[in-house]
């Protein structure tokens, strides 16, 4: 069952053994990893040497209950979030929280604890979920939730995988009052107004965030695109359905040299401009609004056969915004800078032990693998620790221990749930190794 | 449709029972194992919009004795059906088969002569209401003999021969009779195999498959680009059969 080669988001490959199959139940037995649909941009979904076999849980995605009363479901770990947004849409119903891609699975959404463009309303995905039933290191299965073995329930969620493997997931959906988006854009001046714009915008609006040019230096460094949106009421909105948009594919991998500072501040300025308005208000269907960048598959080839990665880190409010503006700053004058980064308002921390949200801004940047990539990762964190923020988990690939343990005051108890929970280590990833020191 | 699906837990199987519940058709499950039936059998139900219970039954291909029984129930349940597609089988790569005699006994025997004798149970009652749809899958590996598939090929050609007969002989009595051919597909079965150029999903499958019963075709060859592969390699003359290993 060997699949020799197995890569990340951001195209980082690893030998691996992945096993394929509809039973998680067996198939978890005695294996290291679990991994979904390989969407997280690092490290984390890979196993920590290449004889290690991982788990993929992409066949196992049966829905095994779901209440129409109460929007409770429950499902096996490997349903994507494709597949449940096709299912509940029309019936009224959506994902509490989603990412900014559908191509993800439940198991992974736990592991990661992922964030939305509604977190300072509605937290992570862990806070939607009731219970998971997991294989543990010791191979034996349990059922946790908040209430049952919290202890581990809070270590696994956004515990990247290291806890055990996720086999069913129960959460509650939301029911929505349309299939369609009310949503505000605004075209944004600088950073500084950036962030008050997201200030104001975050009572306002149940889901924020922004498209920031971080190419732009000077005065107009910062300048963006704010997005803001709520459910349409039905008498706003279309009373058909939105169509399904066609599904393109990125056809060809770029040569590396195609996307460079000309091309991206070309696409940048283009982007910025289209926006002609400087407020419009508008009707959109869910898929443009949460998952902009689906719509064409593979497009991770747009950087070539190098690959890329995502550097992604919040500033706490109490820095302030000045601390914002010197990141992107120091973002532009490390050179890291690309097309996409994202800016958004987080919400009060969550539960799980490694949760990325903090309440403050959030910072999501790509950035294209080059010879300098270890030395901006490092200086960036060195700012993010200055300023008592910290990186999200599922991007990265390039932090060091000493770093992440510097950002990661909750990491004792994370390392103490895993002491309790799996002493020998058997659970392990690529990047536990890297962080952790595991055994490769 | 009220349809059985035997082998709808897992695989091509599962993709096209979820087809036919989401279209709204009446399914009850078949497979070995009760557990696993169950599970699917929710699956189908919350993937439906209205509110309907999904019956199933074990009924397992190496223990041809429980076929009526499990056919009874699938009667009972749903009112009388008017589909059977069998789906499971039995798969091992020709190196583990050539190492274990036994093995190939009991593939050839799920595949060819128990898949055989459930699909005349279905077809007698098929027949005693007057036709219907039965919908068998095979396999590109029945179409030509070749070294990577000697031994399971050998059970789908004879499977592909036995639906090719039925197809004949009672297609004016009303039982339209559809020989799924699947190139590869990327299901738990075929886990463990490199995926070659133009291997399918099994969602894809399934609409191609559930269009060909509602059209009544008798033959569907499932990436459709394997019917162009397979026109080739049956017209390739021996010695060169010889020479390749595909
Ligand atoms: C375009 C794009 C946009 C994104 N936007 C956002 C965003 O807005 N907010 C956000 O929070 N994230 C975002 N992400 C990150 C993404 O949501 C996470 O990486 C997510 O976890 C990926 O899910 P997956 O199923 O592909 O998991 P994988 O990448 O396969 O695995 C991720 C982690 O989960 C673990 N895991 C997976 N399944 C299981 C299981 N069954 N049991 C135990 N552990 C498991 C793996 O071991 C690994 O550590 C984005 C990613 C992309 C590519």
């Amino acid at each position: 069952m060997a699949e020799a080669i197995l890569s990340g988001w951001g195209r980082l490959a690893l030998p691996g053994v992945e096993l394929l199959g509809e039973d998680l139940e067996s198939l978890s037995r005695g294996t290291t990893l679990s991994r979904g649909m390989g969407r997280s941009y690092g490290d984390s979904s890979l196993p920590a040497r290449g004889t290690d076999r991982v788990v993929s849980t992409r066949l196992a995605n049966r829905l095994l209950a779901f209440d129409a009363q109460t929007g409770v479901v429950r499902a096996e770990a490997g349903l994507s979030l494709v597949e449940l947004n096709r299912l509940f849409v029309p019936r009224g119903f959506f994902t509490p929280v989603t990412p900014g891609t559908k191509f993800v699975t439940l198991g992974g959404m736990v592991a990661s604890d992922v964030h939305g463009k509604n977190h300072h309303r509605e937290g992570c995905f862990g806070a939607h979920v009731r219970s998971l039933l997991m294989r543990l290191a010791d191979d034996s299965i349990v059922t946790c939730s908040p209430t049952e073995l919290p202890d581990l329930f809070y270590a696994t969620i956004g515990g990247m995988g290291l806890l055990g493997h996720i086999l069913e997931v129960e959460f509650t959906l939301h029911r929505i009052p349309s299939p369609w988006i009310f949503m505000e854009s605004e075209r944004v001046r600088d950073i500084d107004e950036f962030l008050a714009a997201l200030g104001r915008a975050a009572p306002r609006w149940p889901m924020t965030m922004g498209w920031i040019d971080c190419l732009q230096r000077g005065r107009s460094m910062g300048r963006g695109i704010l997005m803001a949106g709520r459910w349409a009421e039905p008498h706003e909105a279309p009373k058909e359905p939105p169509r399904a948009a066609p599904e393109l594919t990125f056809p060809v991998e770029l040569p590396n040299w195609a996307l460079n500072p000309t091309t991206a501040s070309l696409f940048n300025m283009a982007y910025y401009w289209r926006h002609t308005q400087q407020r419009v208000e508008t009707i959109v269907a869910p898929e443009p609004f949460f998952y902009p960048l689906d719509a064409i598959l593979h497009w991770n080839r747009a950087y070539g056969p190098r690959g890329f990665t995502q550097y992604q880190c919040v500033l706490p409010r109490a820095a302030g915004s000045a601390a914002v503006r010197e990141f992107m700053e120091l973002l532009t004058r490390l050179g890291g800078a690309s097309p996409l980064c994202v800016i958004k308002d987080c919400g009060p921390e969550g539960e799980g032990l490694l949760s990325f949200p903090l309440e403050g801004t959030s910072i999501a940047v790509d950035m294209a693998i080059s010879p300098d990539i270890q030395r901006i990762v490092d200086q960036l964190n060195e700012f993010v620790i200055a300023a008592g923020g910290r990186i999200y988990l599922t991007k990265d690939l390039f932090t060091r221990p000493e770093h992440f343990r510097a950002m990661e005051p909750r990491l004792d108890r994370f390392l103490a749930a895993r002491e309790k929970w799996d002493p020998q280590r058997r659970l392990r990833s690529a990047q536990s190794v890297r962080l952790f020191g595991d055994r490769a | 449709m009220k349809a059985v699906v035997l082998g709808g837990t897992a695989g091509m199987g599962r993709a096209v029972a979820r087809r036919l519940a989401e279209r709204g058709d009446e399914v009850f499950l078949m497979g070995r194992d009760a557990g696993d039936l169950a599970r699917s059998a929710a699956d189908l139900e919350a993937r439906k919009a209205k509110d309907a219970r999904v019956g199933y039954a074990v009924c397992d291909l190496e223990k041809p004795e429980g076929f009526a029984a499990a056919l009874d129930e699938a009667d009972r349940a749903l009112g009388g059906f008017d589909t059977v597609v069998v789906t499971a089988g039995m798969f091992a790569t020709q190196e583990a088969l050539e190492a274990d005699i036994e093995l190939t006994r009991r593939v050839l025997t799920v595949n060819y002569t128990n898949t055989v004798v459930f699909c005349e149970h279905a077809r007698k009652r098929l027949l005693e209401r007057g036709g219907g749809q039965l919908t068998v899958f095979s396999s590109v590996a029945g179409d030509r003999g070749r070294k990577p598939v000697a031994l399971y090929g050998s059970s789908k050609a004879g499977l592909s021969h036995y639906l090719e007969s039925l197809d004949h002989k009672f297609h004016a009595k009303g039982l339209s009779v559809l020989c799924v051919k699947p190139g590869f597909v990327k299901t738990g079965m075929t886990a463990g195999l490199k995926p070659p150029p133009f291997a399918g999903e099994p969602d894809a499958v399934a609409k191609h498959v559930v269009r060909a019963m509602v059209a009544r075709k008798p033959l569907l060859y499932t990436p459709a680009i394997w019917a162009l592969v397979m026109l080739v390699i049956r017209w390739l003359p021996r010695f060169v059969m010889r020479r390749i290993g595909f």
